[in-house]
């Protein structure tokens, strides 16, 4: 049996990966995909505690995490679409409108 | 205060329908007598009169079985504050029935001849809704005054002294809005004010006698006043009695407070008879007499009270010589009346005084109505001969109509009265020129036009010179009696004012009903109806016979014997021939001087009065008055005004309106909340807090708006190390 160390390693790197695809790329596809990283790096972090502890709950928590991510992917790729149509770019620093 | 369970009390419960009687008579006038005829409202104003008069005796009745002791009546409890209890309480005993029995009875007879006199009244000054007004007040006199004389204390015998002082003021102001000629003026108002205003400087004396009696006494009540005279010192008695001997001073018009009742005149006839010579003027005399236990015990004080009334008695008796109004040379007879009973009350002649003062209410009152009585038969001749002049030309019915519109219309235009009063021709441009019924000048005559009234007259003259054997006969001779015992000053004093009486008297009777008409106006008098005539022959009745009530024989002396019971000991002195003789030859000799200047010769129409010539600057002072008004209006009131001026111009508008108002306050609180409060506390202070820190807000928030710098991913630094930070806090904590 893989102890669980290795499994929160493994999430801690996907997730940093994750924080940092978000802070340094300007592509805001890039950067949904950087969310989606992070997203799985927790949920891969709750099913090991979930396995370790012996409980089906984590499990059922991430199933709903999965479903509520997928309905956000659907929101989020919208978005982009028609951030595209109105700037024909998808750089999110081009989307500085709302700067104080 | 119960003492009823032990004595036989009679009909004592009546007491309250002294006072309640006329009130409810003035009650139904008020609150109905809109809607009542005129003979209506004056039977319903004589009933109450007459009620309070049948009360009065019914209570002499009661009083007589035990006249010994004073009744009394307990109806409200009134004021209770410490220890002062006072009481609404009826005090009936022999002093206060006689003036219950006077008061009422003469009223009464008044309220009967009002019904005739004011009918006539209203109609020739042209406001026929005053005649119910005027029972109100009377009704409201009668109730004042039965206040007055049934109260159990000082300060309810006050109350009553105000209330009579006030209707005094409503009836001599009752045509307010005219003069004595009813010519559009404040004349009449003014009088009303004068005598207000001079019974207030009298009231003041009453007021601070009060003060320290309670003061001395710790009560106002009568006998618990009267059984600690011995307790308390003689000068605080003093004190007290010349305090209160202003009072009476300006209500019963002594010298120097006496200005007021001959500008009284102003009210009408009836309210002269009643208010002004027979009862109301009496209680200054009545308050004395009530009073006698204080004043019996100072002899300094009893001294000023007689000599005070007895210069009045002549100084007035003095003036009447000089007037030529009819009314005002027995508004000077009733000074100098009151200044004989003043004086006998002083001497402690109580009974004297109070004896005179029943007389006095019964011819003085017949000489003033039928003084109205006069007045009415000019005002009525008057009336004809204007009438018959103005036929000529137009149909009377239509005249008169047109004369009453156009007086009517006059009076719609109330706002130039101001101005009207100014100009003598008001009345003159509607056909009434400025003719005195009142003036003896205009008279002459009356005696066959006025038998009745002539007649009546005479009796009252007769009365008042003193003649054997009329009422004014034995009081007056029981005062001189009583003088020439106390004090030669005083005897003779009066003995000359009694001459000048009988001097004056005599003149009037002349230049009224002697003569040739002098007037148009007298020539048409008419006489009289029998409503005015019939209570003048009762009063007539009273003056011939009023002297029964105390002769001085010995068992005849039956107000002596009535008033000793609440006066104690009161010595009745046998008649002494010699004074007696004297008063009585010198009225003959009077009236036989004044036949020798007025009758002899009558008096012509213009001519100036013949004692003009031989007494020269003599007449020309009683003619005026001896200028006491005058006086009065330099010493007094140019001072007054003079000082009333500076008071309103120079301290109160220049220093304290300008000065300390503008200047000092309102200069100081400007400065105050413009420089200290303005300038540095709110500008300075609190609006440099505030938009302090607005101006940090804004440059504080520039400085944070810099962190908004659009870059989504510099937020999610932000986040990220905002997490950090909460995680790196929890995890190393």
């Amino acid at each position: 049996m893989i102890p669980i160390n290795y499994y929160i390693v493994l999430s801690a790197i996907l997730f940093t990966i994750g924080v940092t695809g978000v802070l340094i790329r300007r592509n805001a596809l890039i950067i949904f995909m950087s969310i989606e990283l992070m997203l799985n790096a927790s949920n891969l972090a709750i099913v090991a505690f979930s396995s370790a502890i012996k409980s089906f709950s984590g499990q059922i928590f991430v199933f709903f995490v999965i479903a509520v991510a997928a309905a956000e992917v659907a929101v989020g790729l919208a978005l982009i679409v028609e951030i595209f149509k109105s700037k024909r770019s998808i750089d999110v620093d081009q989307l500085s409108s709302l700067k104080g | 205060m119960h003492l009823s369970e032990s004595v036989n009390t009679g009909f004592l419960f009546l007491a309250p329908w002294l006072v309640f009687a006329p009130v409810v008579g003035l009650l139904i006038n008020s609150i109905f007598g809109h809607k009542f005829s005129e003979r209506m409202i004056g039977t319903v104003a004589s009933l109450a009169s007459g009620a309070a008069f049948v009360v009065s005796l019914l209570l002499a009745w009661s009083v007589s079985g035990s006249p010994e002791e004073a009744l009394r009546w307990r109806l409200a409890e009134w004021i209770h504050i410490g220890n002062l209890n006072l009481d609404w309480t009826f005090r009936v005993d022999s002093l206060s029935t006689t003036m219950m029995l006077v008061v009422s009875g003469v009223g009464t007879l008044i309220h009967i001849y009002a019904i005739g006199y004011m009918h006539e009244d209203v109609r020739f000054k042209l406001d026929v809704g005053r005649f119910q007004r005027f029972f109100i007040f009377l009704n409201l006199f009668i109730a004042a005054m039965m206040i007055l004389v049934s109260g159990d204390s000082y300060l309810m015998l006050f109350v009553g002294w105000e209330g009579v002082g006030l209707c005094s003021f409503l009836l001599i102001g009752f045509w307010y809005e005219m003069d004595t000629l009813a010519r559009p003026s404040w004349a009449n108002s003014n009088a009303a004010k004068k005598a207000f205003i001079t019974n207030r400087v009298g009231d003041f004396g009453f007021l601070i006698a009060g003060f320290i009696m309670f003061y001395a006494f710790g009560s106002f009540q009568f006998d618990e006043v009267f059984a600690k005279v011995h307790e308390v010192p003689e000068s605080v008695i003093i004190a007290i009695t010349l305090f209160m001997l202003v009072g009476v001073a300006g209500k019963s018009a002594q010298l120097p407070l006496y200005v007021w009742l001959p500008d009284a005149m102003a009210g009408p006839t009836p309210v002269s008879a009643l208010i002004h010579a027979a009862t109301m003027v009496t209680a200054g005399v009545y308050l004395v007499t009530r009073s006698a236990p204080l004043y019996s015990s100072v002899h300094e004080a009893q001294e000023i009270v007689a000599l005070v009334g007895a210069l009045t008695a002549l100084f007035a008796a003095t003036i009447a010589v000089g007037q030529y109004d009819i009314k005002k040379v027995l508004a000077y007879s009733t000074i100098s009346q009151l200044g004989f009973m003043v004086a006998a009350v002083g001497m402690g002649a109580y009974v004297a005084g109070m004896f005179h003062l029943i007389t006095h209410a019964f011819f003085k009152a017949l000489l003033f109505l039928s003084a109205g009585s006069v007045i009415l038969g000019l005002e009525r001749g008057h009336h004809h001969v204007a009438h018959a002049h103005h036929d000529k030309k137009h149909a009377k019915g239509k005249h008169a109509l047109s004369k009453v519109e156009g007086k009517k219309e006059e009076r719609g235009h109330g706002d130039s009265r101001a101005e009207r009063s100014h100009s003598d021709s008001a009345g003159a441009a509607h056909g009434v020129e400025a003719f005195d019924p009142g003036d003896m000048r205009n008279m002459g005559g009356l005696r066959k036009t006025m038998p009745v009234t002539f007649w009546l007259y005479m009796i009252g003259t007769l009365a008042l010179a003193g003649i054997f054997p009329f009422a004014g006969f034995w009081s007056k001779d029981e005062i001189l009696l009583d003088a020439s015992h106390h004090s030669q000053l005083v005897y003779w004093l009066l003995t000359v004012a009694a001459f000048f009486t009988a001097f004056y008297m005599g003149r009037q009777i002349w230049m009224v009903f002697f003569g040739e008409a002098r007037h148009e106006a007298s020539a048409h008098a008419e006489e009289s109806k029998p409503i005015i005539t019939v209570p003048l022959m009762v009063l007539a009745g009273l003056s011939l016979l009023g002297g029964a009530l105390n002769l001085p024989f010995e068992g005849f002396h039956n107000l002596g014997h009535w008033l000793g019971h609440t006066l104690g000991e009161v010595e009745s002195m046998p008649l002494n021939l010699q004074v007696a003789g004297i008063s009585t030859v010198l009225a003959l000799l009077a009236i036989f001087f004044s036949w020798l200047i007025y009758g002899r010769n009558p008096l012509k129409t213009g001519q100036v009065d013949p004692l003009k010539k031989p007494l020269g600057f003599l007449f020309t002072g009683m003619e005026n008055k001896w200028f006491v008004d005058e006086i009065y209006q330099f010493i007094i009131l140019t001072p007054y005004t003079k000082i009333s001026y500076f008071l309103a111009d120079v301290i109160d508008w220049k220093f304290w309106h300008d000065f300390v108002h503008e200047t000092v306050i309102a200069g100081t609180y400007n400065w105050i909340s413009n420089i200290a409060l303005n300038d540095y506390a709110d500008q300075k202070g609190i609006d440099a807090f505030a938009n302090g820190l607005g101006v940090w807000t804004q440059n504080f928030s520039a400085t944070l708006r810099k962190v908004q710098n659009g870059f989504v991913r510099s937020y999610a630094l932000s986040v990220l190390l905002g997490v950090v930070f909460i995680l790196g806090y929890l995890i190393l904590k």
